[in-house]
C-alpha cells in the first residue's frame, strides 16, 4: 500500500511538472471571458448557460487529463525502458498498475477541485451583478449546492475514463488506447439505444446481443445529471450513490483487468 | 528569445493583421447563398451526437436563434427569412426540454407575420404544445398557446379554450379564470387584448418578453390614437369639404391640441387625409394579424 501511494505521488509530480495543470488557467479564462460576452447574447440566459459551459468545462478538462495521461501512464515508462529499472525492485506489478492509476486520480482529484472552486467563485461574483428582482426568477440560486452532485458524479466518470484508458494501454499504443477509449466513451451514450435495440430489428438474435451489450458496456450518460442540476431538479441521493458504486465496480474490473494483462507481459 | 525571433514575429504578425485589414477593405467572404445553414435539423439525430453535452448545445443553439432572428429582424434585405428560427428553436428544445424561455420566445416571434418574423402560428402553437408535453405544470405555455390563438389566428373561442385550461392548472394566477370569459365574451376588442399584454408584461420574468409587451401595449394605444385622429380628418373634411394638407390645419381649425405624436413620442404622418404612424416609428408596422381588433 505504501508503494502503491508513493508511485501516485510521484505521478502527481510528474503531472504537476508537465504543466497539465496549465489546463486551471484556460478553464478560469474561458469563464470569465464568456461570462463577461454572454450578457449580449443570450437574452437573460447568461446564469443558466455559465452554469452549463461551467459544467461542461470541469467535465471536458478532465476528460481530456484522463484520456491522454491515462494512455501514456504505461507506455511511457516502456517506452523510455524505465519499466527495466522499476520492476528490478522490490515493486509488485499489480502495485505499480495501481500505483499508475491512483496518482492520475489524486491529478484530477486537484483539477476537479481548483476548478470547482473557480466555478463557484465566478458564479458568486457574477449573483452580486444581478437584482434581487432577476435572481429570483432563477430555478436555482447562482451558487446552489445541488451542483456539486453533478460535479461528484463528472468525478467518478472521469476515474473511470481513466481506468478504460489505463486498461487499453497496459496492451496496445497510445494511439489506439486513446482511440478505444474515446470509442467505448461515445458508445457508453448509447446505453439506451441498445436497451431498446429489439423495437427496431427483427432478428431475435441481434436483439440479444444489443441487451447483452447494454449490460456489459460502461453506462456513461448516467453520470451525466448536469441538466438536472442546473434547473434544480430532483436528483435523489440514492441515485447519486448507486451510480457512483456501478462507477467503482466497472473501475475495479477494469483494474484488475489491467493488474492481469500487465502481469503477464512480458518486457525482456 | 532574441531580438531578430522577436523582431520576425512582429513583422509576420503585422502581415496576418494587413491581410486581415485588405480582406475586410475587399469585402470581406464571397457571397454566399447559402448562409443561413443548419447542418442537422432532426431533433433526434442532435440528441444523439450530443453525448453528454446536450445542455450546453441548446445554449449554443438559443443564442443561434436570438442571433438569427435579430440579423434577420435588422436585415434591409427584403429577401431575407427567419427559415431557421423555427428549426433552431425545436432544437434548443429537444436539447433542452427544460429550457422555458425558448418556448416563450417561439410563441411571441414565430407567429408574427413578415417582415417582423415568419408568420408561422402553427409552428409556434407546435413549440408551445412540445413545451407542455415536457413541463406539464406550466399554466403559462397553455396561456401562451391562447395567446396564439387569440392575437394571431382570431380564433376566439381556441383562446378562450386554452385560457380556461391554463385557469385549470393548480398554481394558475387568479386572473386566468376571468381573462377566458372575456375572450368569450369580448374577443377581439382592444380592452381584452390590452388586458392580455399587461397580464404578459406582469408576468414574465425576461426582459425581452417585458419590452415586447409594453411595445404592444403602445401599439394598441397608437390604434386608439389614429382611429381619433381619423375621426378629427373625417370631420374637418365634412366641415370644409377638403381634405388638409398637414397637422397645422387641423390644430388651426381647433380639431387638434397640436401636432399629435405617437405613443413613442414621433409625430403621425397625414398625408391626403390618411393617417399613419410616422416613419421611423418604433411601434411600426402595427399588427396587421389582428386588423380585426377594435
Amino acid at each position: 500500500m505504501r508503494l502503491i501511494g508513493q508511485i501516485a505521488v510521484n505521478v502527481f509530480k510528474e503531472s504537476v511538472r508537465d504543466k497539465v495543470l496549465y489546463n486551471l488557467v484556460a478553464f478560469a479564462v474561458l469563464l470569465i471571458a464568456v461570462s463577461y460576452l454572454l450578457g449580449q447574447l443570450t437574452a437573460g440566459q447568461d446564469m443558466k448557460i455559465i452554469k452549463d459551459l461551467g459544467l461542461a468545462a470541469i467535465a471536458s478538462f478532465g476528460r481530456l487529463i484522463a484520456v491522454f495521461i491515462g494512455i501514456g501512464l504505461v507506455w511511457k515508462e516502456v517506452e523510455r525502458r524505465s519499466i527495466y529499472s522499476l520492476l528490478s525492485k522490490p515493486i509488485r506489478r499489480h502495485e505499480f498498475v495501481l500505483g499508475k492509476y491512483a496518482g492520475l486520480a489524486l491529478t484530477l482529484l486537484v483539477n476537479v477541485l481548483v476548478m470547482t472552486v473557480a466555478f463557484y467563485a465566478i458564479l458568486a461574483y457574477l449573483n452580486t451583478l444581478y437584482p434581487e428582482s432577476i435572481q429570483v426568477t432563477w430555478p436555482a440560486p447562482a451558487t446552489d449546492p445541488g451542483m456539486l452532485r453533478a460535479i461528484l458524479l463528472i468525478f467518478v466518470e472521469l476515474l473511470l475514463i481513466t481506468a478504460v484508458a489505463l486498461f487499453f494501454s497496459t496492451f496496445s499504443s497510445p494511439f489506439l488506447s486513446a482511440a478505444l477509449t474515446l470509442g467505448l466513451w461515445v458508445i457508453g451514450h448509447f446505453n439506451d439505444d441498445l436497451r431498446s435495440f429489439e423495437a427496431v430489428v427483427e432478428s431475435p438474435v441481434a436483439a440479444y446481443f444489443a441487451r447483452g451489450l447494454y449490460y456489459v458496456l460502461p453506462n456513461f450518460g448516467a453520470f451525466d445529471i448536469k441538466t438536472q442540476v442546473v434547473y434544480a431538479l430532483p436528483v435523489p441521493w440514492l441515485y447519486v450513490v448507486t451510480t457512483m458504486a456501478y462507477g467503482c465496480v466497472y473501475i475495479a474490473m477494469l483494474l484488475t483487468g489491467a493488474v492481469a494483462i500487465f502481469s503477464r507481459r512480458d518486457f525482456k | 528569445m532574441n531580438l531578430r525571433t522577436f523582431l520576425l514575429l512582429g513583422v509576420l504578425a503585422a502581415g496576418a493583421v494587413g491581410l486581415q485589414a485588405v480582406h475586410e477593405l475587399n469585402g470581406g467572404m464571397p457571397a454566399s447563398t447559402t448562409a443561413n445553414l443548419l447542418y442537422v435539423r432532426s431533433p433526434d439525430a442532435m440528441k444523439r451526437l450530443a453525448l453528454s453535452y446536450d445542455s450546453l448545445l441548446a445554449d449554443v443553439y438559443w443564442v443561434r436563434a436570438i442571433q438569427h432572428y435579430g440579423t434577420t429582424r435588422l436585415s434591409i434585405d427584403p429577401t431575407t427569412q427567419f427559415d431557421l428560427l423555427y428549426p433552431l428553436l425545436d432544437l434548443t428544445t429537444s436539447l433542452d426540454p427544460h429550457f422555458t424561455v425558448a418556448y416563450y420566445f417561439g410563441s411571441l416571434f414565430l407567429a408574427e407575420p413578415p417582415p417582423g418574423g415568419p408568420g408561422r402560428p402553427d409552428h409556434a402553437i407546435a413549440l408551445l404544445e412540445k413545451g407542455l408535453e415536457a413541463l406539464p405544470d406550466r399554466w403559462e405555455l397553455a396561456q401562451s398557446i391562447g395567446f396564439v390563438h387569440y392575437w394571431w389566428l382570431q380564433d376566439y373561442d381556441e383562446a378562450a379554450a386554452w385560457f380556461t385550461r391554463a385557469s385549470e392548472f393548480p398554481n394558475a394566477p387568479i386572473w386566468m379564470a376571468p381573462l377566458a370569459a372575456v375572450t368569450l365574451a369580448e374577443g377581439g376588442s382592444r380592452e381584452s387584448s390590452r388586458l392580455l399584454w399587461r397580464e404578459i408584461a406582469q408576468g414574465v420574468d425576461d426582459e425581452w418578453f417585458r419590452n415586447e409587451a409594453a411595445r404592444r401595449l403602445r401599439q394598441l394605444d397608437a390604434m386608439d390614437h389614429l382611429d381619433g385622429l381619423t375621426g378629427a380628418v373625417a370631420a374637418f373634411e365634412q366641415q370644409t369639404g377638403r381634405t388638409p394638407s398637414d397637422w397645422e390645419e387641423l390644430w388651426r381649425a381647433g380639431y387638434l391640441p397640436g401636432v399629435p405624436v405617437d405613443p413613442t413620442g414621433i409625430p403621425y404622418r397625414l398625408e391626403s387625409g390618411v393617417v399613419g404612424l410616422g416613419d421611423g416609428s418604433p411601434l411600426s408596422p402595427l399588427p396587421t394579424g389582428p386588423a380585426q381588433i377594435r
